[in-house]
């Protein structure tokens, strides 16, 4: 996937709208710089299947060695699918996190949410700026 | 002349039929087979798994792995927060006497007077260091003694119907004080530092009410400074009723010399392993003894050692007692240990104690500061945290490349990265027993360290057993036993 | 609570001794009046007591701590051979108590390598580099638990048996997210239920328990109590009266409505008895005292914890893991410390953070000496002397309480209801008898709960029934 195409949360994580059918399904994964700063993921705690989420309110986490970070969900849905290969292979999150590292993929219940992230420019200017 | 069998696995010099200790059989009802004595569906179809050696090999095996540790005993070991002083070894003989080791918690208590009197004693001089009047010696360690207190805090305030929810703890505190109040059933929530490191008064004011129950201080704090505001703080808290803790991992810097009572604080946890020399046995045991104010008192864990006349009885007739927090009395050993400690010093000691690990602590920061600065100040209490943020800056060198290298040279790491206040933390707590040459020593190695080529130090250590291991993969893919196919 | 007041009245150790010579006793400095000169000098200020000027005067006590005076090596040897020689010890009489202490045998290898400063004067191993051989024995211990009871992973200790029991009763409400009920089987440790209780109420959670018929739960009993809001049924086997609770019909029972297996186990008993694995534990949690370490009044111990795979990253405490240094060298870290509060804080698995080293490094060491025939050999022992123990005493005219199968534990009831009596004739013989139930059970107090370890001979049995035998004390 082609991270210019995505849209950014301030708390790092990217997501991808794709409509399928009359909805719109959101992959939702952390962004390059955040897996930089994360210095190498060692386990992820996927949100489950079915459960509702809102945006904003935590929906995972992401460990380093000696850090976990909170996954917040940046849009408000259903999720409908989680990356089951992160559990065996977390490293696919540092390696390749606009792609295998995708971790859920969230039905949208509204596109509220979707108003309050960034595109990708604007989000490089947030990270260059927290460095 | 490392002996190579030395890091085999125990599992891999295993060799069928091989063994060291034997049971001898049983002199009584030798011939009934186990399925007359138990029901057959109950008794184990195959045999342990458990290896096979020889008690040469347990011994060599042991032995060599020793050797592949720092200790106290063989290296100075400025871990700060953890207070490595020397464990004298007469303590180990006195705690190990047979009428000392050798006793059953479920002995009658006619059979045990000299160790009540131990623990009631003990119980006394406790309260006597502290400033608060009621002891329970029966947590297990510090974080145990963290959660027994805020156990009895939350019971005093539930028989009163007060609903208190929070548990404040500043952003420096050890870990265990916000793990701890989670486990009692309280929301903890962190109070800012300001720029000295001290509790910010203007955060704590905004977080105060009458929905807190308890606020957690570290003091002297975790970076090694006597937070001055402590009365202040204590006269907010109790303003709104609620209590103060103070976490006791760094007593050592005031025995005899102030008391946590006379400070405001309503309890506190001891760690004897820390300020009374317990050996830390490569990771415990501690003991957690707690010490609180005389409202809290009767919500303390039961039972107490009490005096009748001439005699010692455990009291467990404690209706408001909060219950029990672990089996049996408590980490006695360790109490002991502590005790022939106390008693070794007495109060000029003990307050000597103090001075010396103040005197040795300000040594070593006067010495390093100005290749590693102190961020909070020229003075300090038992110890100090100094950031490598500058060296990082200019040299590439971290706060880990300096505890690795250290390693080269013969000398344990200081705490690194802790407190999470500080960027590239150092913090080096000499303790009392350390001799001006050993710091003179590692005041050398630190300065040769800084001056020698970067790249040197990113390899460090390159002269231990093994070379900063691969924490990554341990956590991505744990193995944490070993099993035929290799583990 | 006077307590603060009697700090002052203690009995003065050495009232004998002058304070201003005991500072030449404070064997443990090493700075000489000169290094403190140039120490201060170094630092720049006068005197030591500057260096506490960041105290404010008025907070400072102003008297000397109201403590006993100091001791010498010698005074103190004597004052605790005085205090030593006031307690019976149990190497110094026949022990049969037990109720999860008890009087194994402890070999010196045990002692003699555990004692070495290396082991003992390190702590936690923060720097791997230089922690090689405690995380090895971190990861040797935690092998050898799995090995003893068949879990899949084993932490490098806890405190004791009862906040073992806890930590996974926490565990368990974690990963079944089922937090409002736990049950228990009333057979448990009486102490390891009041530890239950202790955490467990004030966090709403309601400790169901189900007492015994006789000395063992009835299996139907407990299936009526499960249900889908329970998060673990807790259940000891053999149990605190020493007896075999059906731990795997429970487990079935368990199973039907989602519920978690915590067994409290004997590790003595597992050369005989079936594993908790075998049995249907989700957890195995255990007092890993009588694997070679001494009773010193109850602690400290060794809290054992093993469990699935699955709960791994729900673990409390520290966990040893295998990785490489360099290119491919096997070697030993901390791992999984995301889950410790050190990390995670207020959110971690548990606030344990100094665990049980020393004494799980014990364990590994008798474990290693004993092995698989050792451990076969001590149940069998333990199983028979037992049961030896108790038909004697049957004969003698005390009474069971009921037929249960039991291991190395048993009680038995005094008809006369003179337990006192008995318990105090067997002090002045040097025989500690059993452990009165009445401390937990008013109604039990006609009932002793007896041990025979491996320690015992036929001749030690033979003088504990004579101590017992009911004619002693005239009935």
């Amino acid at each position: 996937m082609d991270p210019q195409q995505m849209l950014f949360a301030e708390t790092h994580e990217w997501v991808a709208i794709e409509e399928q059918g009359d909805s719109k399904v959101a992959t939702i994964g952390v962004s390059q710089f955040a897996v930089e700063q994360l210095d190498g993921v060692v386990y992820v705690e996927l949100p489950r299947v079915g459960e509702q989420v809102a945006a904003g309110a935590s929906f995972g986490e992401v460990e380093s060695v000696k850090a976990v970070s909170n996954l917040y969900c940046p849009v408000d849905g259903e999720v409908v699918e989680v990356n089951e290969s992160l559990k065996d292979s977390p490293a696919l999150m540092s390696d390749d996190p606009y792609g295998q590292g995708w971790v859920a993929k969230v039905k949208l219940s509204s596109d509220a949410a979707l108003g309050k992230l960034l595109d990708k420019a604007a989000y490089d200017k947030q990270c260059g700026e927290s460095q | 002349m490392r002996n190579r069998q030395a890091t085999q696995l125990l599992f891999e010099l295993s060799k069928p039929g091989r063994r060291a200790a034997v049971i001898p059989p049983s002199d009584v009802l030798t011939d009934e087979p186990l399925e007359s004595l138990l029901p057959s569906e109950a008794l184990a179809t195959e045999e342990l798994a458990l290896p096979e050696v020889a008690e040469g090999d347990v011994v060599r095996h042991y032995t060599n792995l020793s050797t592949l540790n720092m200790s106290v005993d063989t290296h100075f070991y400025p871990l700060g927060s953890c207070t490595m002083k020397y464990n004298p070894k007469r303590n180990e003989r006195l705690a190990g006497l047979g009428g000392v080791v050798d006793l059953h918690p479920y002995q009658p208590e006619s059979t045990l007077q000299g160790m009540l009197r131990l623990l009631y004693e003990l119980q006394g001089i406790l309260a006597e260091i502290s400033g608060l009047p009621a002891v329970s010696l029966q947590p297990a360690a510090g974080a145990h003694g963290e959660l027994t207190a805020l156990m009895a805090a939350a019971a005093y305030f539930a028989e009163r119907g007060e609903k208190r929810t929070k548990v404040l703890t500043p952003d420096s505190a050890h870990g265990t004080n916000p793990a701890s109040a989670t486990m009692a059933g309280f929301q903890a929530i962190t109070i800012r530092s300001a720029a000295d490191g001290s509790v910010d008064l203007d955060d704590l004011a905004s977080k105060l009410d009458d929905q807190v129950a308890v606020v957690m201080i570290t003091n002297p704090n975790t970076l090694g400074l006597f937070d001055k505001g402590i009365s202040e703080i204590a006269k907010r808290v109790h303003a709104v009723g609620g209590f103060v803790y103070l976490d006791g991992a760094n007593m050592n810097a005031i025995l005899g010399v102030t008391r946590p009572g006379d400070l405001g604080a309503d309890m506190m946890h001891f760690n004897p392993h820390k300020t009374f020399s317990g050996p830390h046995g490569g990771g415990g045991p501690g003991a957690g003894p707690i010490c609180v104010n005389e409202a809290l008192g009767p919500y303390l864990p039961s039972p107490m050692v009490v005096r009748e006349g001439d005699a010692y009885r455990l009291d467990y007739d404690r209706p408001r007692s909060i219950g029990r927090v672990r089996s049996f009395f408590g980490n006695v050993g360790v109490l002991v240990r502590a005790y022939c400690y106390i008693l070794s010093h007495g109060p000029a000691g003990l307050r000597k104690v103090s001075e010396q690990a103040v005197l040795n602590a300000n040594y070593l920061l006067a010495r390093v500061k100005h290749i590693l600065p102190v961020p909070h100040g020229d003075k300090c209490m038992h110890e100090f945290v100094a950031s490598a943020e500058r060296l990082k800056a200019t040299r590439g060198i971290t706060a880990m490349d300096i505890a690795k290298r250290l390693l080269d040279y013969g000398f344990h790491a200081p705490t690194v990265y802790f407190p999470l206040t500080v960027p590239e933390a150092l913090m080096v707590e000499p303790t009392e027993t350390e001799s001006k040459e050993t710091l003179d020593a590692f005041c050398e190695a630190l300065f040769r360290i800084t001056e020698e080529d970067a790249d040197l130090v990113h390899s460090a250590p390159t002269t231990t057993a093994v070379r900063r291991p691969d924490e990554l993969t341990a956590a991505r893919k744990p193995i944490v036993k070993w099993n035929h196919s290799g583990g | 609570m006077a307590l603060g007041a009697e700090a002052t009245k203690l009995e003065t150790i050495t009232e004998s001794c002058h304070s201003g010579e005991r500072a030449r006793l404070m064997a443990y400095f090493m700075n000489t009046p000169e290094d403190e000169q140039a120490m201060l000098a170094a630092i720049g200020v006068e005197q030591i007591e500057s260096l506490f000027d960041s105290i404010p005067a008025e907070l400072k006590l102003s008297r000397p701590l109201a403590i006993p005076e100091a001791m010498s090596e010698i005074e103190l040897t004597a004052h605790m051979q005085q205090l030593a020689a006031r307690n019976l010890a149990a190497s110094n009489s026949l022990c049969f108590l037990g109720g999860g202490a008890y009087d194994h045998f402890v070999p010196a290898v045990v002692d003699s390598l555990a004692s070495r400063g290396e082991f003992y004067t390190s702590y936690t191993p923060y720097q791997p580099e230089v922690s090689q051989g405690n995380l090895q024995a971190m990861f040797e211990y935690q092998t050898l638990i799995c090995q003893l009871t068949g879990m899949d992973v084993s932490n490098a200790s806890l405190y004791d048996g009862a906040s073992a029991t806890i930590e996974a009763v926490l565990m368990c409400r974690a990963v079944s997210r089922r937090e409002k009920r736990v049950v228990v089987v009333g057979s448990l440790h009486p102490e390891y239920r009041q530890v239950l209780e202790t955490y467990l109420v004030p966090l709403g959670c309601e400790v169901v328990v189900v007492e015994p018929s006789g000395e063992t739960v009835d299996v139907p009993a407990v299936a009526a109590q499960l249900n889908a809001e329970t998060a673990c049924l807790v259940v000891q086997h053999p149990n605190f009266f020493g007896c075999l609770e059906d731990v795997s019909a429970l487990s079935a029972a368990c199973r039907e409505q989602g519920v978690l297996v915590v067994q409290v186990f004997d590790p003595t008993s597992l050369g005989v008895l079936k594993r908790p694995a075998d049995l249907g534990a989700d957890v195995a949690v255990a007092e890993g005292q009588c694997l070679g370490n001494p009773l010193q009044f109850g602690g400290p111990y060794l809290g054992i914890l093993a469990c699935k795979e699955s709960f791994m990253r729900r673990m409390p405490g520290r966990i040893a893991g295998q990785t490489v240094s360099g290119t491919d060298r096997r070697c030993w870290v901390l791992t999984l410390q995301t889950r410790e509060q050190h990390i995670r804080r207020d959110k971690a698995t548990s606030n344990v953070c100094t665990n049980q080293g020393l004494f799980a490094l014990r364990a590994s060491i008798y474990l290693a000496l004993m092995g698989k025939q050792g451990m076969r050999e001590l149940g069998e022992s333990c199983l028979r002397k037992a049961h030896h123990a108790q038909r004697q005493l049957v004969a003698a005219g005390w009474e069971r309480r009921s037929d249960a199968p039991f291991f190395k534990e048993f009680v038995v009831r005094d008809p006369s209801r003179q337990i006192a009596e008995r318990i105090q004739a067997g002090i002045e013989q040097g025989v500690l008898v059993g452990v009165d139930l009445g401390r937990w059970w008013p109604e039990l107090s006609d009932s002793l709960l007896i041990a025979v370890t491996e320690k015992r001979t036929r001749s030690d049995i033979d003088r504990l029934v004579d101590v017992l035998a009911l004619k002693a004390v005239g009935v």
